[in-house]
């Protein structure tokens, strides 16, 4: 084997892309040749430089999160089965007033106050999805979110980050519930949206701790540190305990 | 439109890539707000086509995705890549400074960023693929979609490129 066949063959050779004849060819060159071997060794030089550079550029969090809103955006009637509800919504809130009169799973006795609370929390829970207006501050940081509420509330509702812990804060916006207006902070998981309604507790509805399941929306509901929460999501209720579970830490 | 099983679907298989995909964009476009844009629109591109998608290798897919969608992007903006002839390996003009084992392996990060962001992209495109997703002469050439004696030839020509920029860069530092 020549030196000029051996160096169109020699960068194969280094990337172990030649057969095992092709490869001792040019190894037994090599071997005889100075400047062959030169050429080999520069390789690998140049290889180890380009490994040892970091020069591999990773993707922002910030594009990954954008990725994903995009494709959710891309295929509205499978990102979220709330979506289903967009071309069907007047029939929608029919459904959702004929399940209010059900509910399922209620472990505690209802009045016509909480039936109304519960109604209106899932109703803002759909409206903001319908809307596509789920936030009106967007952030991930609560830094951000918790000095918007400022002006606009007469309470300061804690707002915790949970990203770390896989849910993530996506923002907030104001809601109306109980003739008042009240924090409304939006959480995501994977694909799944979660609502968190915060206000002052007192003379509140529903004083225990609760949860429910209507038509497919978890529901928990606990107070702390005079504070009422209400948490909706149709994530799972395992996932939306866990949920709960690190907002009230 | 995908139904919620094909979307976790599309979630899991393409979204682990999208460091590979990023690199490659960031190494094409040499910007990181144009890689965004770049992979943005990729995996777009991807989720679009993904119910055609059979094959096995998902990251190369992807990755084919972003070339295309890179080049896509360079005529949109009437940008034409500088091409180079695919030929043998020596086609470098004799009088360059000897490339010494040592310089390259010395070779600072910034100064091989600069080496690498100087190559003319289809060589670039070849290294990166190469160096950085480890990827074989085949996968590379299904690709950029050239013969595997194409991909052999672009990165012999490339590294000797990077070989001589980063020799002639440490003896101007002299």
């Amino acid at each position: 084997m020549t030196c000029k066949e051996t160096r169109n063959l020699l960068n194969a050779y280094v990337d172990g892309e030649l057969d095992s004849a092709g490869s001792l060819a040019v190894e037994s060159h090599v071997q005889g040749c100075a400047s062959c071997l030169i050429e080999v060794e520069n390789l690998h030089a140049l290889a180890s430089a380009i490994e040892n550079g970091a020069l591999r550029f990773k993707a922002s969090p910030r594009l990954k999160r954008n990725v994903q809103a995009a494709i959710r955006a891309a295929n509205p009637r499978a990102s979220r089965s709330i979506f289903h509800w967009r071309w069907a919504s007047a029939f929608a809130s029919a459904v959702l007033i004929v399940a209010l009169t059900w509910v399922a799973t209620t472990r505690w006795n209802r009045s016509s106050e909480e039936t109304q609370l519960v109604n209106d929390i899932v109703s803002s829970h759909v409206r903001s999805m319908m809307a596509n207006h789920i936030t009106d501050v967007s952030s991930s940081d609560s830094h951000t979110v918790k000095p918007w509420f400022g002006g606009k509330l007469d309470y300061s509702p804690p707002v915790k980050d949970l990203t770390e812990q896989g849910f993530r804060l996506i923002g907030g916006r104001l809601e109306y519930l109980e003739n008042r207006p009240v924090a409304a902070l939006v959480y995501q998981r994977s694909q799944h949206f979660i609502n968190l309604f915060v206000w002052p507790s007192n003379g509140g509805t529903v004083k225990q701790e609760n949860q429910l399941t209507l038509q497919g929306y978890n529901l928990i509901h606990w107070t702390k540190s005079g504070m009422t929460y209400w948490l909706i999501s149709e994530l799972n209720q395992p996932e939306l305990n866990e949920c709960a579970r690190l907002l009230k830490e | 439109m995908l139904d919620q099983n094909e979307l976790t679907g599309f979630n899991e298989a393409v979204l682990p890539h999208l460091d590979a995909a990023y690199n490659l964009a960031r190494w094409l476009t040499r910007n990181e707000h144009d890689a965004d844009d770049v992979v943005q629109e990729a995996s777009l591109r991807a989720f679009k086509y993904w119910t055609g998608f059979s094959g096995r290798d998902c990251r190369s897919w992807l990755l084919a995705i972003v070339r295309n969608t890179f080049y896509t992007w360079l005529r949109q903006r009437s940008i034409q890549p500088e091409l180079t002839a695919d030929g043998e390996v020596d086609d470098i003009d004799d009088g360059t400074p000897n490339p010494e084992s040592m310089v390259l392996q010395n070779a600072d990060r910034e100064m091989l960023r600069a080496a690498l962001e100087d190559l003319p992209v289809e060589f670039r495109e070849a290294i990166v693929l190469r160096e950085m997703e480890g990827l074989s002469y085949k996968e590379i050439a299904d690709i950029a979609g050239v013969p595997i004696g194409t991909v052999m030839s672009r990165l012999a020509r490339g590294r000797k490129r990077l070989q001589i920029y980063l020799t002639s860069a440490a003896q101007n530092c002299l």
